[in-house]
């Protein structure tokens, strides 16, 4: 059976002074039905787009195509009434942008029970309880209270709770959350992936997470994409991908991290950035987007175009020369040398 | 006392019993209580704590975005008048903020490079030295110096937040206080940023006040860390000690829920129990309600700042271990 959402061959092209350029360029994934799936990438690699064209959300002169199909229809076919009723009642969205995701003078509960009573026909006194239990699950203080004050009067991380609330109101069968944690403290985090691991457990939730932590990607994904560019550098379980990753950029992208160690140490390491930047939309150098700032590049990389292929049981690289050492204890492609 | 400044530096912001409050309902709600804290030139404060703790509610207030309810703030030693988000009066132009939104603190009307350019201006330079320093700027956090002619809506919100910085930069700060400068960034940007915020420190002798609640992104780049519980610091030490061995038990529960990027699908461990409202305050000790070493004491006693480890903590079990054997 085909999963819950189906994404193959999506691009997107937004419309820039240069004409259109891609943001999205040849993205597959699948989501199924109780599973978190992560997409991690670079600042500006098309993870928001990726998410905004599964909901019909593009700028005005934006073109898709490949296909991206939830419960067997295509999301970049529907009319936009269709992909209306799908939004909130199906598929839900925590977006990045804090301003955009709550209305600015109306209350919060007015923003939680809208789609409660639209979508689940819930009674007003209903929908109010479901309310004050959905912000104690997101952990905002005195719900009962919350309910009557607007957005402006809570904290920015606090906001982000309440757009989850929303989101997760109508209870939807796909999240698509973007950066969902990201204004958040490590405690109220944990709480929120707490909440999504349960409600992918007991309601079967799918969750799409787009975030650049690769500890939250770590926690709760069980599948991880990997973007630079707009393309897919690598994916796979998501033990493969952060426990022994086989593209230099995902590579990169773990060093640069802090170390655990860091702070013990009196001479202060510097951070360890990948060296060089993402290009910008428009500018993405030919054959492997990550060539430039790759130390594993040969030339075929400046000129062939890599495609993502199998390398092990669900792992997708694509990086031909695939020249990260391979650690004795990580799976391995079957027939590949060890 | 290793909590405190060095003593070779001069002190560049000097917070105060500092106190900031909000109208809610009639009642006055005080999201920041009571709070010391200094930057010297040279050095990185980190601000660490849980979301809605008051962390902007401070940084705003040291900058003068938000009015005292109790308390100083002094920049330079003069203290720091509550003024808009515009223009800053002379002395204060030293003293600048980046905001923790980069969607709502960006005019979508003017390119990026006017926005920067107004950095300059706002920091007392001419339009000219705005528009020839823009794209110096942009280059320096990592964008592309061709970003200067697009519009913010035309970048994803890790570059939003860089273009913030490069605004914040152009107005050549002596003093910054950031906002989550960081935690829109992927690894490698964040890497980017920090180092180049710790560059400007170490460098050229800026003081940064850095609010974050990444405390694995904090203990790489501050001197010390201050950690905040509902509107109060309850412990601050150097890095080191706040990192390596947390004294306060919300600080360890801050260190023990920091997920690891190691592929283990390991869930990080949660901090029980209602998060508290400002308005409501829990009796003695704040965080007695979620302590997992509360005593009978911490229900009416309302701890003081005390040293212990070299640093100070605001924990009466931790301040004086009462016999039971569990501290
Ligand atoms: N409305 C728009 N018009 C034109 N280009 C856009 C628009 N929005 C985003 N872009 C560009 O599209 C590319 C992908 O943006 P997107 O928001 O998907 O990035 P992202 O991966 O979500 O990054 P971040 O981690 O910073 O949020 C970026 O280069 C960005 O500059
Ligand atoms: N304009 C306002 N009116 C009323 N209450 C406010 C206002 N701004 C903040 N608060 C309240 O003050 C408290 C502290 O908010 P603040 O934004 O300082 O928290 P924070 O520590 O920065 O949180 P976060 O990490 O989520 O950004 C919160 O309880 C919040 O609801
Ligand atoms: S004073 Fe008591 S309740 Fe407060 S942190 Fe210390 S042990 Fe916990
Ligand atoms: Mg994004
Ligand atoms: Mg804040």
């Amino acid at each position: 059976m085909e999963p819950l959402l189906r994404v193959e061959d999506l691009r997107v092209e937004l419309p820039t002074r240069r004409g259109l350029r891609p943001a999205v360029d040849g993205l597959s994934f699948d989501v199924g039905e109780g599973e978190i799936v992560g997409i991690a990438g670079e600042s500006g690699s098309g993870k928001t787009m990726t998410a905004m064209t599964l909901l019909g959300l593009l700028p005005h002169g934006a073109r898709t195509s490949g296909s991206a199909r939830f419960d067997g229809r295509d999301l970049l076919t529907l009319g936009r009434r269709q992909l209306r009723d799908l939004r909130g009642r199906q598929i839900a969205m925590v977006s990045q942008d804090p301003s955009t995701a709550l209305h600015p003078i109306l209350p919060v509960g007015t923003q939680v029970t809208e789609h409660m009573r639209h979508h689940l026909g819930l009674s007003k006194s209903a929908a109010r309880a479901e309310a004050v239990d959905l912000l104690a699950t997101v952990r905002i203080p005195d719900p009962e209270r919350a309910l009557g004050a607007y957005p402006g009067q809570f904290s920015g991380g606090m906001r982000q709770r309440i757009a989850i609330a929303v989101a997760l109101a109508a209870r939807p069968r796909l999240l698509l959350a973007d950066e969902p944690t990201t204004a958040l403290d490590v405690t109220v985090q944990a709480g929120i992936l707490r909440l999504l691991d349960r409600l992918r457990r007991e309601r079967g939730l799918a969750v799409l997470v787009i975030t650049h932590d690769l500890g939250v990607m770590s926690a709760v994904a069980d599948r991880v994409a990997v973007m630079y560019a707009g393309r897919l550098a690598e994916s796979g379980p998501r033990a493969q991908v952060l426990a022994a990753p086989r593209h230099p950029y995902t590579r990169g992208l773990l060093d640069a991290l802090p170390h655990p160690e860091a702070a013990d140490d009196p001479a202060r390491v510097a951070l360890r950035p990948i060296p060089g930047s993402p290009p910008s939309l428009g500018d993405v150098p030919a054959g492997c987007p990550f060539h430039p700032r790759c130390a594993f590049a040969v030339p075929a990389c400046s000129t062939d175009r890599p495609e993502p292929l199998p390398v092990a049981a669900g792992h997708l690289l694509a990086c031909p020369p695939d020249p990260l050492p391979r650690d004795d204890a990580a799976p391995v492609a079957e027939g590949a040398p060890a | 006392m290793t909590g405190a400044t060095p003593a070779a530096e001069p002190t560049l912001l000097e917070l105060t019993g500092v106190a900031v409050e909000y109208g809610r309902r009639g009642a006055r709600v005080r999201a920041v209580d009571g709070v010391d804290l200094t930057v010297a030139a040279g050095e990185v404060v980190g601000l660490v704590g849980e979301s809605g703790c008051g962390k902007s509610s401070l940084g705003r207030a040291a900058v003068g975005l938000e009015p005292l309810a109790a308390g100083s703030a002094r920049f330079l030693g003069e203290p720091v008048t509550t003024i808009g988000r515009g223009a800053r009066p002379g002395r204060l132009r030293r003293l600048q903020m980046v905001f923790q939104d980069p969607y709502s603190s960006l005019n979508p009307r003017r390119t990026v490079g006017d926005l920067v350019a107004d950095g300059v201006t706002l920091g007392g330079g001419s339009r000219a030295e705005g528009r020839t320093r823009a794209a110096a700027l942009l280059e320096r956090v990592g964008l592309p110096a061709s970003a200067a002619g697009a519009y913010p809506h035309e970048f994803s919100g890790g570059q939003r937040q860089r273009i913030a910085i490069a605004r914040t930069l152009a107005a050549d700060p002596l003093c910054i206080v950031a906002d989550e400068p960081i935690s829109a960034l992927d690894a490698s940007a964040q890497a980017t940023v920090a180092n180049l915020l710790s560059g400007l420190v170490r460098d050229g002798g800026i003081g940064l006040l850095l609010v974050s609640h990444d405390l694995s992104v904090v203990r790489q780049v501050a001197d010390r860390v201050a950690v905040m519980y509902l509107g109060r610091v309850v412990e601050v030490g150097t890095t080191e000690q706040v990192w390596s061995r947390p004294q306060h038990p919300y600080t360890q529960a801050l260190v023990a829920a920091i997920p690891r990027p190691d592929g283990g699908g390991v869930l990080p461990a949660d901090l029980p129990g209602d998060v508290p409202d400002p308005a409501d305050p829990p009796s003695g000790c704040r965080f007695h309600p979620r302590c997992p070493i509360v005593e009978d004491r911490c229900r009416t006693t309302d701890p003081r700042p005390e040293t212990v480890a070299g640093r100070e903590v605001a924990c009466l079990v931790r301040a004086a271990p009462s016999a039971r054997a569990d501290a």
